[in-house]
């Protein structure tokens, strides 16, 4: 009896003996001698592996970080979910100094939900956004505006996003978001745009891309902006963030002071802010936050 | 006009769907079905019934609440599933083994791996596999087929209702030095061909009557659900091996045509190498797979420890599956010519 | 006879050759037409007129624009009200004149008398100048500039011109009507085309179901030589350039190559009559026959329609869209556009208009794949639908080059023919579009 327990127990525990010293000197014999920083800097880094870099990876990155510092300058390479703060850890890991960079955010610039602009249409085929962008305009009949398939969602790698049934548009938000920019990537119709979080959170953008003329985009989505031109006028004079091409407004996010103005001026409510912009008091209300928003 | 559909060509629908191509097969099974409920009586109807009933209530049970997922359970691939396995045992196999069997093909054999399309085995044949594994006796216990009809008790407690599949008896027979033709003289009725293309003979519930197999094959074959070739070539490779050996020596082999009416090569040529989540993609490849799987199943029957070994060889060719249609491309248009 | 037919994969879609039996009509003008400068494929046409300018019928109004690209003529006479962007199949704008329309003024140098006119006259070079001045396009449906492939390269040798009159897409039957209306045009037509290439041979391939047509046009190809008809087996798609080649001259065009590479070209029927017109009569390519069908649609119609006219107009005269219509199609069921609406206009490539009811509009709700195995089988390019399909889905780009993702030539055979009704085409379409997209880029490099 205790042979049948002794004999399977030598012969595995040599077995395993063998493996252990053959495995052991293989790991010594193939070991590659790698540069402790690249740990470090991956360290610091999330470790999501969302590719916003553009490295594959966040081992990807952390070498090619480490690469730069050799030479001197790891100024062009950034971590987009980490941003800054990461930036700055690896800097000073690194011993280089780390410009700072100023912290986006994911923005939907399209307003037509099922209540603005009616589905008449109706999509039958894969539910990509890519695949259907190559069929028609669309089921709302807006050629620049969301189809509402999500492919964003679906490239997120923070769940940042979702889609919101009663809208039928996607959802940003904007806690969770990193701006690794895969979803900007993945739009076929470049509606989500990067930018500047803003100096307490204060931001405003136009929430539409469409480029025809005003009375035909009406048609079709009564959130539109129809380039009339209101919210450039009502910008400030020495603000001027507004600019009016191919019947579509664009808000600088450089330029713009996010006073709020504009966004009480759009007869389409195109114009989106993160704040409750000030209600216009019978005396002209005076630049709610006159400190540019964009430091540096 | 808020009805317009829009989407990409190809605007007009095939005549298949998945459904139609399960049930399908169910119905392509039902004269082996009417055949052994003739053979073997209620009983293999109730098994038939049961493992059916198994299978596709262990994948609805998986599909709502362990996988969470829309519940396809009744497409009917559950059922093949079910009535497969079930025609893999004897009639005389106790019930609570036969759901095990149905559960563990269901569960283990395709759940896990994602459910539909994604499994590589054949569930039912691993079904089967576990179920000779576990219960090695009740698997191979085989009742008289016609005297057992109305009998429900079967198997060891009634005297002289067992019987021996022809290739079991010449399989031992031979073990035991006896010559072909001495043994045929011993049980002529397991060397009748009628016999064996009827099906009155002992066997599983599903794979003694070659003929209704061949109805039901036919009628794939018409509805344009399997195409002629894995059959064809699969009892091709079986009578290739199985012929060879005979021309060279008689008096131990028996004749390929003996070899494709017993067992469950007809069973296995028809109803599952050609299944298709487990077959490969190209003409090609499953030309390949099912010549390979009939040589197989030849080999495993003249020298393996089993006389039977048509399950085995198409359970090991499905393992090939991936690597054929990795490395067999059907003949691109335009890619082999070379004009001045 | 014997039927020739192509050997790799292949289906046979129900036939639904619904209007094979209605005469070809004249529709009604329009009270305004709009005439896209994209009409073709390759670069859109440069406009040449302004606003309020006078046009008569066949006064060219946009100049082709590179070397693929085509001229567009006026379809009406009236005056330009704009020129301006117009909606097309796919709901996007696109370029087009819009001609308020007054009379029927036609340019005084087209031949409008009905005569046969038999005799050619004119030499290589100047039908081929012919056929570009009168903006003729293939009108089988893919629209490729005609003139562009009668000038054939130095080194290359041609021997043999292919008709296309197979059909094979389901319902359409503008073709059938051509070829039993206008044999005669068809005949000369092609031999219009024979004497642009310098070759002794021309095959016109008709699958087995129209036999009416094979029987016209092989007593009347007597009094041609050099032309001959070859009966075909109905599959589809046939029609299909490379396919047509494999199964009439038994010639494999390799990938990535043209029909010049193994000696023909091949032209749709319904081109050679306007090839003819354009050369025997001076008729630039302003009108075409749109075939009007669908299973509910109380009259079913092959029109000879002017370019620009709205589709809801030929609809109307058709009896109006039933109820219940829920989907549109420009061209035919396999391969043709589901359009977003029918006030657009009748283009050069308008084959056909089918109205579809909800019940087969509607695609099955998709399932897994069952790995049946159909697809391989079904698709005419030797490919393998399922494992493209996957690639498409998981991004493996490079995977797909490799699977020759590029050679799909989207005849929807393996979507068809999908018992899971996956949308195999729709995700292969995307690989096929991304794959060339990454090798222009490689090029670039």
């Amino acid at each position: 009896m205790s042979a049948m327990i002794l004999y399977p127990v030598i012969m595995l525990g040599a077995v395993a003996g063998i493996a252990a010293i053959l495995l052991f000197l293989t790991a010594k014999k193939f070991h590659v001698e790698e540069d402790p920083r690249i740990d470090k800097v991956a360290e610091l880094l999330p470790g999501a592996n969302c590719g916003g870099c553009g490295y594959p990876g966040c081992r990807g990155l952390a070498e090619a970080i480490v690469k730069a510092a050799d030479k001197g300058d790891i100024g062009g390479l950034s971590c987009p979910p980490g941003g800054s703060t990461a930036m700055k850890a690896i800097g000073e890991v690194l011993g280089m100094a780390v410009a700072e960079s100023e912290p986006m955010v994911a923005v939907l610039r399209c307003g037509g939900t099922h209540e603005k602009a009616p589905r008449t249409l109706k999509y039958d085929g894969a539910p990509k956004c890519v695949i259907a962008h190559t069929v028609f305009a669309g089921e709302k009949g807006c050629p620049n505006g969301c189809l509402g398939l999500g492919d964003c969602v679906t490239v997120c790698a923070f769940g940042a996003m979702y889609m919101d049934e009663k809208t039928g548009l996607p959802v940003i938000d904007p806690a969770k978001c990193v701006a690794c920019g895969a979803c900007v990537k993945a739009c076929p119709r470049k509606i989500i745009e990067m930018r500047p979080k803003g100096r307490k959170e204060r931001r405003v953008w136009v929430n539409c891309v469409n480029t025809e003329k005003g009375a035909a985009a009406m048609k079709y989505c009564k959130a539109a902006c129809i380039g009339c031109g209101k919210c450039v006028k009502e910008c400030p004079e020495k603000v001027q963030a507004i600019t009016l091409q191919n019947n579509l407004a664009y808000i600088d996010p450089k330029k713009c002071i996010a006073c709020g103005k504009c966004v009480l001026v759009c007869p389409t409510k195109a114009i989106l802010a993160t704040f409750e912009p000030p209600k216009p008091k019978p005396v002209e209300a005076k630049p709610a936050e006159a400190a540019p928003a964009t430091p540096a | 006009m808020s009805n317009t559909i829009v989407s990409l060509s190809p605007h007009a629908k095939g005549p298949l769907s998945t459904e139609k191509v399960m049930w399908g097969v169910v119905i392509a099974l039902m004269p082996s079905f009417a055949f052994s409920a003739y053979f073997f009586g209620i009983r293999a109807i109730v098994v038939t019934l049961v493992a059916t009933i198994a299978c596709i209530l262990t994948e609805f049970l998986i599909q709502k609440y362990l996988m969470k997922t829309t519940v396809t359970a009744f497409d009917g691939s559950a059922a093949i599933t079910g009535i497969l396995l079930a025609f893999n045992v004897p009639s005389s196999i106790p019930i609570w083994q036969m759901v095990l069997g149905s559960v563990f093909a269901i569960a283990i054999g395709k759940m896990v791996f994602g459910g539909l399309g994604r499994n590589p085995f054949n569930p039912a044949l691993l079904g089967r596999a576990f179920m000779l594994a576990s219960f090695p006796v009740d698997m191979t216990t085989w009742p008289i087929p016609v005297k057992t009809q109305w009998l429900w008790e079967m198997g060891k407690t009634v005297d002289g209702t067992t019987a021996a599949t022809p290739l079991g008896f010449f399989k031992e027979g031979v073990k035991m030095n006896a010559s072909m033709g001495d043994l045929v003289a011993q049980r002529p009725e397991l060397y009748d061909y009628f016999n064996l293309f009827i099906g009155n003979v002992g066997g599983c519930i599903g794979e003694v009557s070659a003929f209704a197999i061949l109805l039901g094959g036919i009628y794939l074959l018409y509805k344009k659900i399997i195409t002629w070739h894995i059959p064809v070539f699969y009892l091709g490779g079986l009578a290739l091996i199985t012929g060879i050996f005979w021309w060279m020596e008689p008096a131990k082999y028996a004749d390929p045509l003996f070899h494709l009416f017993a067992g469950g090569a007809m069973l296995g040529a028809w109803f599952m190498a050609t299944d298709m989540v487990t077959s490969p993609m190209t003409v090609k490849g499953q030309i390949l797979f099912a010549v390979c799987g009939g040589l197989l199943c030849g080999l495993i029957r003249l020298f393996g420890a089993f006389p039977e070994g048509c399950s085995y060889s198409i359970l090991i060719m499905n393992a090939f599956v991936p690597l054929i249609d990795k490395y067999i491309k059907p003949t691109r248009f335009g890619k082999e010519v070379n004009y001045g | 006879m014997d039927l020739k037919t192509f050997k790799i994969g292949g289906v046979h879609p129900p036939e639904n050759k619904l209007s094979a039996g209605a005469p070809i009509e004249a529709a009604a003008l329009p009270k305004r037409a709009f005439i896209h400068l994209g009409q073709h494929l390759g670069a859109p046409a440069k406009p040449i007129v302004q606003k309020g300018d006078k046009v008569r019928v066949g006064t060219l109004i946009g100049a082709g624009e590179g070397f693929i690209s085509a001229a567009v003529h006026s379809s009406v006479s009236g005056t330009v009200f704009a020129i301006d962007a117009v909606v097309d199949a796919s709901g996007y704008k696109r370029p087009a004149v819009i001609i308020d329309v007054e009379g029927d003024e036609w340019e005084p140098t087209i031949d409008r008398s009905p005569e046969l006119k038999k005799d050619i006259s004119l030499d290589k070079k100047a039908i081929v100048d012919r056929l570009k001045e009168a903006g003729i396009v293939g009108l089988g449906g893919a629209t490729f500039p005609a003139h562009v492939k009668y000038m054939v390269p130095e080194g290359k040798k041609v021997d043999t011109l292919i008709i296309n009159a197979v059909e094979c897409e389901p319902y359409l039957t503008s073709d059938h009507r051509v070829m039993l209306e206008r044999a005669d045009e068809v005949l000369v037509g092609t031999r219009i085309l024979m004497t642009a290439l310098g070759v002794e041979r021309a095959v016109i391939g008709i699958e087995a179901n129209k036999p009416d047509a094979i029987e016209i046009l092989s007593r009347k190809a007597k009094d041609h030589p050099g032309i001959t008809v070859q009966a075909l087996k109905v599959q589809y798609p046939q029609g299909a350039e490379k396919q047509l080649i494999k199964a009439i001259l038994n010639r494999e065009v390799p990938s990535g190559k043209l029909p010049l590479d193994v000696g023909c070209v091949v032209n749709n029927v319904g081109t050679t009559v306007a090839v003819y017109e354009a050369v025997q009569k001076n008729k630039p390519l302003f009108e075409r026959i749109v075939t009007l069908t669908g299973k509910k649609l109380p009259r079913k119609a092959n029109f000879l329609v002017r370019v620009g006219t709205p589709i809801t107009q030929l609809i109307d005269a058709c009896g109006g869209a039933p109820e219940g219509t829920a989907k549109f199609i420009n061209g035919g069921p396999m391969m043709g556009k589901a359009m977003v609406n029918t006030d657009i206009p009748v283009t050069k490539g308008t084959s056909g208009v089918i109205l579809v009811d909800e019940a087969d509009a509607r695609r099955n709700a998709p399932g897994a794949c069952i790995r049946c195995a159909k697809c391989v089988a079904a698709c005419p390019m030797g490919l393998e639908p399922y494992l493209i399909e996957k690639q498409a889905e998981y991004a493996l780009w490079e995977d797909a080059e490799k699977e020759d993702a590029a050679d799909c030539m989207e005849c929807g055979c393996c979507q068809f023919t999908c018992p899971a009704a996956r949308p195999l085409l729709d995700n292969i379409r995307l690989a096929k579009t991304t794959v060339m997209r990454i090798r222009r880029e490689r090029s670039k490099k």
